[in-house]
């Protein structure tokens, strides 16, 4: 089984981040990145699909040069190929354009990717691709295993609900995160790595029609719906004064 | 005349609360207003839709449409979007909507404009980006139709008025073969699930919790403060406490007299599982972590200081 993984570098989790001039996106100036979380689980499905089912695991990230950072780490972790598409500001529909492409190209029985960005958060790419693919889906998968006819997928649904879903080859498949262990790279991986094939090619070599669907026109700090009292002073002072006002001012205690 | 489609979504015989919220927001994007409803039955639910102040009801019913698959759904609403010629459609955002909507936007050439928290004149749609921490306007660059998702709790639900809108059946031309997907029926992950929807209060930890052997300052806490013990979504897929004990969309929706979050970020999925609550404490050490947006009371810290000085305060008073 072939199996495409896509996998977004974003900034890692807890980054500050600020506002560029322009008002209209972050400033990348000393932001520290990483692969997207969902996307990391779906490099750890295709790693375990391939060593339950073989095959091969070609992992794929669209984004600007240092995107390539993700996918020597994806190789460190046992992908086996990677392409590096180059570009930069894509929303959810170019980038799934690209996916699909790619897809296609290397008659892939399988993408995977996460099914949420952490980043723009479009929760999208996969359906699309799968739309434009004219591929089943499924989506929020949390344990996906190979069967005689294709997959068989367990996705999550809201409140604690799971359900059991059948698909044909080929497919995408959205990966929620939780469903299986992160691994780390290992040294010998990471020396490895170092001979596997990375492509690197222009998004605008595709002959994809990559203009935007969706213009982000500024960025704000979101809205306050409470106002947030902050407590202050050392730990005991801090914590004194929260017990005073859950007790005296909130009547909760 | 902008003509604004609403796909409803229904749990048994009633209409979703996040349905009805999406159908607010369509009241900021145009005039008239279809709501459409899917199923192999929607009799009833075609009634009370009807009921929602609405030009028109539209009942797009199949057998194939019995229960949901994206593929059935896909294949159901796309000629009808092509005959109604709409505006815009909108879906709540819902796992369900996330499901199926992107697949029908593509068949348009369209994306969705996922997640939506506002809409402005223009239309300029606001979305949460980065996990919440920022917060995005944006504008659909393409021809008609928008597709449009909207987060719940972001609009106030649609009440019922008086009246009854006129209601029509679209019959979807769908042979089996359009399901690709074969789906089994929902069942409980694990064994029997905590209610923590009753809880007065609820003591939740996050990621900045760090690791497992950190957890017994915060039990301790829960028991001095005679509180559930709670965690977001990250916390619970490591293991450290177990799934039935998650609060967000995938997990519990609480509304306790006292929620105390603790080292949670509150990324949408958490915030929309607790933001019902009375008072909202947040502990993180980022002062900028979106969880302090909904919270009454914060404090900027170390949490490892923080929470026994908290336990210690609480006994000692």
């Amino acid at each position: 089984m072939k199996i495409v993984v896509a996998i977004r570098q974003v900034p890692e989790r807890g980054a500050r981040l600020r506002v560029n001039a322009a008002g209209n996106a972050i400033d990348e100036d000393g932001l520290q990145w990483g692969p997207n979380e969902p996307d990391a689980y779906a490099l750890e499905h295709a790693l375990a699909l391939r060593a339950a089912a073989g095959g091969e695991v070609l992992v794929l990230s669209v984004g600007p040069e240092r995107a390539s950072s993700v996918l020597r780490d994806a190789l460190a972790k046992g992908a086996d190929r990677a392409i590096h598409v180059l570009a930069a500001d894509l929303d959810a529909l170019a980038v799934a354009r690209i996916l699909a492409a790619i897809a296609r190209q290397e008659s892939a029985d399988l993408l995977l990717t996460g099914l949420q960005s952490e980043d723009m958060g479009y929760g999208q790419t996969p359906v699309l691709a799968a739309g434009l693919l004219g591929v089943p889906h499924v989506t929020l998968a949390l344990d996906i295993a190979r069967t005689e006819a294709g997959l068989r997928v367990t996705r999550e649904l809201e409140e604690g609900w799971r359900q059991s879903v059948e698909l044909p080859l080929p497919a995408v498949v959205a990966v929620q995160a939780g469903g299986i262990a992160l691994s780390y790279a290992t040294l010998m991986g990471i020396k490895r790595a170092r001979s596997k094939e990375l492509r690197t090619v222009a998004a605008t070599e595709l002959g994809l029609a990559l203009e935007p669907s969706l213009v982000i026109e500024r960025l704000t700090p979101p809205v306050k719906t409470r106002s947030t009292q902050l407590l202050e002073g050392a730990p005991d002072q801090a914590a004194a004064a929260l017990i005073a006002k859950l007790r005296n001012e909130v009547h909760v205690l | 005349m902008s003509n604004v489609l609403v796909v409803l979504e229904s749990r048994g015989a009633t209409l979703t609360h996040a349905s009805l919220e999406a159908l607010t927001a369509a009241h900021r994007l145009g005039s008239p207003i279809t709501v459409v409803v899917v199923g192999a039955d929607t009799a009833a639910l075609a009634s009370r839709a009807a009921q929602h102040n609405v030009a028109r009801v539209v009942r797009v019913e199949h057998a194939l449409l019995v229960s949901y698959s994206a593929d059935a759904w896909t294949a159901a609403l796309d000629p009808l979007i092509r005959a109604e010629e709409p505006a815009f459609v909108l879906f709540p955002h819902s796992y369900q909507a996330r499901d199926f909507a992107p697949a029908l936007a593509v068949r348009f050439h369209q994306m969705l404009v996922s997640d939506v928290v506002a809409i402005d004149a223009g239309p300029v749609f606001l979305r949460p980006v980065y996990e919440g921490r920022l917060l995005a306007a944006c504008r659909i660059a393409t021809a008609a139709p928008g597709f449009v998702s909207v987060q719940a709790g972001a609009f106030a639900a649609a009440e019922p008025g008086s009246g009854a809108a006129p209601i029509e059946i679209f019959t979807p031309d769908l042979a089996p073969s359009v399901l690709r997907t074969h789906s089994g029926e929902p069942f409980r992950a694990g064994g029997s699930a905590v209610d923590l929807t009753s809880a007065a209060r609820i003591v939740s930890v996050g990621r900045g919790i760090q690791s497992e052997e950190r957890l017994p300052m915060v039990r301790e806490l829960a028991e001095a403060l005679g509180a559930e013990l709670a965690a977001s979504r990250p916390v619970c897929d490591a293991g450290w406490v177990s799934a039935d004990r998650q609060v967000g969309s995938s997990g519990q929706t609480v509304a306790p007299r006292l929620y105390l979050a603790l080292g949670i970020s509150g990324a949408t999925q958490h915030l929309q599982g607790m933001r019902g609550s009375g008072c909202i404490v947040a502990i993180n050490r980022d002062p900028d972590a979106p969880i302090f947006e909904v919270a009454d009371y914060g404090i900027v810290g170390d949490l490892f200081e923080l929470v026994p000085a908290i336990t210690r305060a609480l006994r000692s008073a």
